[in-house]
């Protein structure tokens, strides 16, 4: 198991290397240059290549890069182009609001999906089993912007149960209540399309688990119908799902980004879109960066937490 | 996977001379547009597709109107003059909800074309030669991997510039690693089958045992997801152009038309404005999934009898 996950570890090296030298390549795709952003039109073209000087952005790009790349391994991540506070900061305070959102969307979408996953693939070819999947591709089908616009008509336009976006009301932060009804919307967004997926996959692999030879064991025996799926069945159907989850965690930070812009949710989704409105180059080179850190680790995480759950996988 | 050698075995197996010298034996072919018509939902997504693609080829002898003409009355709503009312400059809504049809039919097939064939060439190539050549186009896939799609996008668009080719090859050339590594695995099971060893002891060339034996067994995987591509490629493309990130107006795309709804007064008291392309977005995404759902069951080896 420990030679395992430090060999995992050490693959990501590279992989981690690679993302950093993408990332910095993208940015530097970008027009002009910090220093052009920073002064006053009136300043001499000397004192600026003084300055580009000064900052090393006359070096070579590959040096430029292990400059950068140093800052980062000691946990500089620049200061922001459009509040001039460290980016470190700006981020840390919009991950708390994302996570809220992101998790409890996952949590409700897979308590609505494993039912009627388990429903669909048992009652396969029913009527049950076409509303499921006719549904199911509903959900996945919806851009997350029309949905959203379309439940703030409803729900905050027409009949002005809940409100339209933020994270609270102004004047009543701390009250629970409030906070609940604000995260509402938005959250049934996002699980709306999570349902929807995870029908799919809960079913699919449900239908494949079912065929097996122990689960005919099973029925031999004379167990009843309900116990073999529940008890037999579905254990193994779900270790499959968990890797899924664990892969698509990352994925539902960075599709939050729509979600959060339609509800003003002050989150990175939101975070992203203001620092491409306004150019902010070193804000987006840590979001993405951070993303793609979070996506290795859950990979890593789930690779060993698979290890765990299915006693048949064995790593050497 | 290795039900997928088996069934695509048979494929290679029964040449078409055997349809004649069996007389009602049926070819694969048959069979899998036997099975894909089972799949209703599927035959149903496949001919509002082909009704949409019809709308976009002809769309300048369908629309009523002209879709950059700027009539006299703006916001208006639903009329026998405007069946949809008009947008906020006075363009009419009908019109451009056909012209940006052109948009998402573009987009889909293009940056799904692009990755596609991108992704069939790092997977085939990553897993005949094996080796270093696969460790590193493996890994440089799991880097591409590693950015939540949606984001990098949008980083990418934003610099290079939002609109309808920069999207389009944006989403090609970011969307290949899943179809690398599907390809990957095809090549990984099919190089170790008897007619791929035979095609080798022949004598033929690299790329002629990839290309011609084993790419084309390995293409129903590719084509499901392809299909299912398609749908996401198109709801990118609508989100980015809801942000401002994509087509840029006057050009109609689904997506920009519902921009203006997100201010209050649009979405309250002119729904005519986004309703309608919201509804088409999910339609044509609806139908497209549903086609690739009948592929998935109609070309699945596992049934394949």
């Amino acid at each position: 198991m420990v030679p395992y996950i430090i060999r995992r570890l050490l693959i990501a090296i590279p992989v981690l290397f690679g993302v950093t030298i993408v990332n910095f390549i993208i940015i530097n795709m970008a027009p002009g240059n910090p220093v052009d952003m920073y002064v006053d039109p009136n300043t001499s073209q000397e004192l600026l290549n003084l300055r580009k000087e000064q900052l090393g952005l006359n070096d070579p790009l590959w040096v430029q890069f292990f400059h950068w790349l140093g800052n980062l391994v000691q946990g500089n991540l620049g200061y922001s182009f459009s509040t001039y506070e460290p980016v470190s900061k700006v981020i840390l305070e919009r991950i708390g609001p994302t996570f809220q959102l992101t998790f409890l969307a996952l949590i409700i979408g897979l308590i609505i999906a494993l039912p009627i996953g388990i429903m669909s693939a048992v009652k396969q070819y029913s009527k049950i089993d076409y509303l499921a999947t006719g549904t199911s591709f509903f959900g996945i089908s919806i851009p997350h912007f029309f949905l959203g616009l379309g439940l703030i008509y409803i729900f905050a336009v027409q009949l002005q149960w809940l409100p339209a976006g933020g994270m609270s009301t102004l004047g009543s932060e701390d009250d629970f209540f409030d906070k609940i009804k604000h995260l509402i919307l938005p959250v049934m967004v996002l699980a709306v399309g999570i349902a929807g997926q995870y029908v799919r996959y809960v079913r699919a692999s449900l239908l494949e688990v079912l065929g097996q030879d122990y689960l005919r064991t099973a029925r031999a025996k004379g167990l009843k119908e309900i116990v073999i799926t529940n008890k037999h069945a579905l254990k193994n159907a779900l270790i499959p799902i968990i890797t899924i989850i664990g892969l698509e965690i990352p994925f539902l930070l960075g599709g939050a980004v729509i979600t959060e812009q339609v509800f003003q949710w002050p989150g990175m989704g939101q975070l992203t879109i203001q620092s491409i409105m306004s150019r902010d180059y070193p804000t987006l080179m840590a979001l993405n960066l951070l993303t793609a850190f979070m996506v290795l680790f859950a990979n890593l995480f789930t690779d060993i937490l698979y290890s765990f759950v299915d006693p048949r996988i064995k790593y050497k | 996977m290795p039900m997928l050698e088996t069934g695509i075995k048979n494929e290679v197996e029964i040449p078409p001379i055997s349809n004649t010298e069996l007389g009602k034996e049926e070819t694969p072919l048959q069979l899998i547009v036997k099975r894909f018509m089972k799949h209703r939902l599927a035959v149903a997504g496949s001919i509002f597709m082909l009704f949409i693609i019809l709308v976009a080829i002809f769309a300048p002898w369908i629309a009523p109107k002209e879709p950059f003409q700027v009539y006299d009355e703006f916001s208006a709503p639903p009329s026998a003059e405007h069946w949809l009312g008009t947008d906020q400059v006075g363009r009419d809504l009908f019109t451009r909800l056909i012209y940006a049809s052109r948009v998402s039919m573009v987009v889909g097939l293009g940056a799904v074309l692009i990755y596609s064939i991108i992704g069939t060439i790092v997977g085939a190539v990553s897993g005949y030669f094996g080796g270093w050549v696969d460790i590193v186009l493996m890994r440089l896939t799991d880097v591409f991997m590693s950015f939540p799609s949606l984001m990098l996008i949008l980083v990418v668009v934003s610099i290079l510039g939002p609109n309808l080719l920069n999207i389009i090859w944006i989403l090609g050339l970011l969307g290949w690693p899943s179809v690398a590594r599907l390809v990957r695995g095809s090549v990984l099971s099919l190089k170790h089958v008897d007619f791929v060893k035979s095609g080798v002891v022949l004598g033929l060339s690299t790329p002629r045992i990839l290309f011609q034996h084993i790419l084309p067994n390995a293409i129903a995987p590719i084509l499901v997801q392809a299909t299912f591509g398609i749908a996401a490629a198109i709801i990118v493309e609508a989100s980015l152009s809801f942000l401002g990130m994509g087509v840029q107006p006057p050009t109609a795309s689904w997506g920009n038309m519902l921009t203006d709804a997100q201010s209050l007064t649009v979405l309250t008291s002119q729904p005519w404005l986004w309703v309608p392309p919201g509804i088409m977005i999910v339609l044509v995404v609806l139908a497209i999934n549903f086609i690739g759902d009948g592929l998935r069951d109609a070309l699945d080896p596992k049934t394949l009898k």
